[in-house]
């Protein structure tokens, strides 16, 4: 049985070429736009949109854990591989927050000009939660409580496999884990789900708000952090690792990409619905750019990628338990929430659509930054957490 | 509907049923049914029983409604009875949506289950026959069909090799009858009396 992974040299190579590429287009469109609108908008974009979706692995093991999931724990080392990508993803998030707070980009958060809010009573209103005060507090508790928690679950986790196998040490290992899962699961309702995607994202747009956004931020980053750890399970079992994963476990996280496809959409049709009905000048102004404007094609291409796509192609059983057909539509999903969020920012910020050619290259090296993490930390634990007691439970797993 | 020969083995246990399933396809006996007090995951593999269409009738079902809700209530406000309601257009897709997949949750749904009792052959007053009182409470039941060629003495050792217990012969109505339990069949009175004896 291979457990211990070795970093191939051709993912190495690719981690790379995709880094140099993303770096690249970093420094092509400091040129291009002159570090005007779009370089900041491009990097807001990316930055959160894949801090997001690597802290989703995080939310996957306090989820199963909290729920006494058993099938999860033979991959279980995957999904913490790619939540230690959260720290560094953090800090080029935290870097790039603050230089648009701290360097005056009104033209991403205009509500950062006093001036500016002194005279429109709308954000006048929101003064006592939009401020750079509370945005760098929130921010900077927010990234630090996530690094906390995801670096203790792994570090956990990996000190459990010199435990030794009995049934004190099993209650110990499930017992400290829920604690500190349970733990995490607050603060991540309280972030992720509530205030994190209000200040990063929701005030571009500062004279608009949905208490969907939040939710529906939520279940864009999760099915593709989802689609993310399929990804990497994919790709360990092809080279010949995690032994005891089967198309079993492959069809439980096919079921997770469909249903929470069909969440995803519950929420985009649920922040819309309410908006068109009451059709309120405040509300509606959200939705004008993304619906009736230049950003119509993006809006609805996003639910034909996100939506129409995943329920057609994952509603047969067949496809939930075909490596490649998982792939596939794993990175389309991926792809689809990266659309996502580059209409969630772009309408309020650089106002016209033009082709994505400098975020497109910025994901590509966030891709790269995220395989060259993963992989190294896949290599720093055995694939298999030999002590957890649910082992069995997801060896012998059955749809 | 006709009248057949049975060879009927209790188990105690699914760990020793499931070789023994696999073991009676091997063999080449006709498996009637295995009765099982819940429901036994990749039983039915090892069975060899198709796969089942019922997901297949549920997304009609579902495609139906999702058609009789959209269609239905663009006739109502465009042809029927056109209204201005709140100055919204007489096709205002969004508010349809939520009907449209009420409908189309509700056809699933409804559509299904009377698909699933179809085809299990389940109904108020359809009867069957019942091989052992303790089939579906604590006790794994297999049922093997005898026809021509099978001989019953041969089933029945063989059933007692895989680990069976109180092995019986019995010859019963195969298929489902309409009928009441407390008039024409007392199966479980009759059933713990045979047991019994």
């Amino acid at each position: 049985m291979k457990d211990q992974f070795v970093v191939p040299a051709r993912l190495k190579k690719t981690s790379f070429v995709l880094m140099g590429v993303g770096l690249l287009t970093l420094l092509i469109g400091l040129i291009a736009f002159k570090g005007e609108t779009r370089f900041w908008a491009g990097l807001l974009q990316n930055s959160s949109f894949f801090l997001l979706i690597t802290l989703a692995s995080t939310f996957f093991i306090a989820a199963t854990t909290l729920a006494q999931g058993g099938w999860q724990i033979a991959f279980r080392r995957v999904p913490e591989a790619i939540s230690m990508a959260v720290p560094v993803l953090a800090v080029i998030l935290f870097l790039v927050v603050m230089i648009l707070i701290f360097g005056g980009r009104e033209d991403i958060y205009h509500w950062i000009n006093a001036e500016h809010v002194a005279h429109d009573p709308i954000l006048s209103w929101k003064k006592a939660f939009l401020n750079k005060g509370f945005f760098t507090i929130a921010t900077v508790i927010t990234l630090a409580l996530w690094i906390i928690f995801t670096i203790r679950i792994r570090k956990m986790s990996i000190q459990e496999d010199s435990w030794d196998m009995s049934r004190e040490t099993g209650r110990k290992i499930l017992w400290r884990n829920t604690v500190v899962c349970g733990g995490f699961m607050a603060i991540f309702v309280l972030s992720v789900g509530s205030t994190t995607p209000w200040i990063w994202l929701m005030s571009i747009d500062a004279h608009w708000f949905s208490t969907m956004y939040s939710w529906y931020t939520f279940a864009s980053t999760w099915v593709s952090g989802v689609a993310l750890i399929a990804l990497f399970v994919v790709y360990l079992k092809r080279h010949g690792y995690l032994t005891f994963v089967t198309e079993e476990h492959l069809h439980d996280l096919g079921k997770f990409l469909f249903a929470f496809s069909i969440f995803w959409t519950y929420l985009w049709f649920s922040q819309y619905m309410l908006i068109w009905y009451a059709n309120m000048p405040e509300e509606t102004e959200y939705f004008q750019p993304r619906v009736w404007g230049e950003w119509r094609p993006i809006f609805f291409l996003n639910l034909l990628i996100n939506f129409i796509t995943p329920l057609l192609f994952l509603m047969k059983r067949d496809t939930k338990r075909n490596y490649t057909a998982i792939v596939f539509i794993a990175i389309v999903i991926i792809f689809g929430h990266w659309l996502d969020f580059w209409q969630m920012v772009y309408p309020g910020t650089v106002k016209h659509l033009s082709f994505p050619w400098y975020e497109f290259g910025l994901g590509l090296g966030f891709v790269g930054l995220i395989i060259f993490l993963v992989s190294n930390q896949l290599t720093k634990a055995p694939l298999v957490p030999k002590n957890h007691p649910y082992l069995k439970e997801s060896i012998v797993h059955h749809t | 509907m006709a009248v057949k020969k049975f060879v009927v083995g209790l188990f105690d246990d699914e760990a020793v049923l499931f070789p023994a399933v696999k073991k009676v396809r091997t063999a080449g006996y006709k498996l009637h049914d295995v009765y099982t007090p819940f429901p036994v995951h990749g039983l039915d593999h090892a069975m060899g029983l198709r796969e089942t269409s019922l997901h297949t009738a549920g997304f009609i079902y579902g495609i139906t409604g999702t058609t009789t809700a959209l269609s239905f209530m663009s006739w109502v406000f465009n042809v029927d009875w056109p209204l201005n309601i709140g100055g919204k257009p007489h096709f205002p897709l969004p508010a349809f949506i939520p009907i449209t997949f009420e409908l189309t949750v509700l056809f699933a749904a409804v559509g299904m289950v009377m698909t699933f009792c179809w085809l299990c052959q389940m109904m108020p007053g359809v009867k069957k026959h019942i091989f052992h009182p303790r089939q579906t409470d604590d006790k794994f039941v297999m049922v093997i069909e005898l026809t021509e060629k099978t001989n019953a003495e041969e089933v029945k050792s063989f059933l007692t090799a895989a680990g069976a217990h109180d092995i019986n012969e019995q010859k019963a109505e195969a298929g489902w009858w309409f009928g009441r339990f407390d008039k024409d069949d007392e199966p479980y009175l009759r059933k713990i009396q045979t047991a019994n004896a």
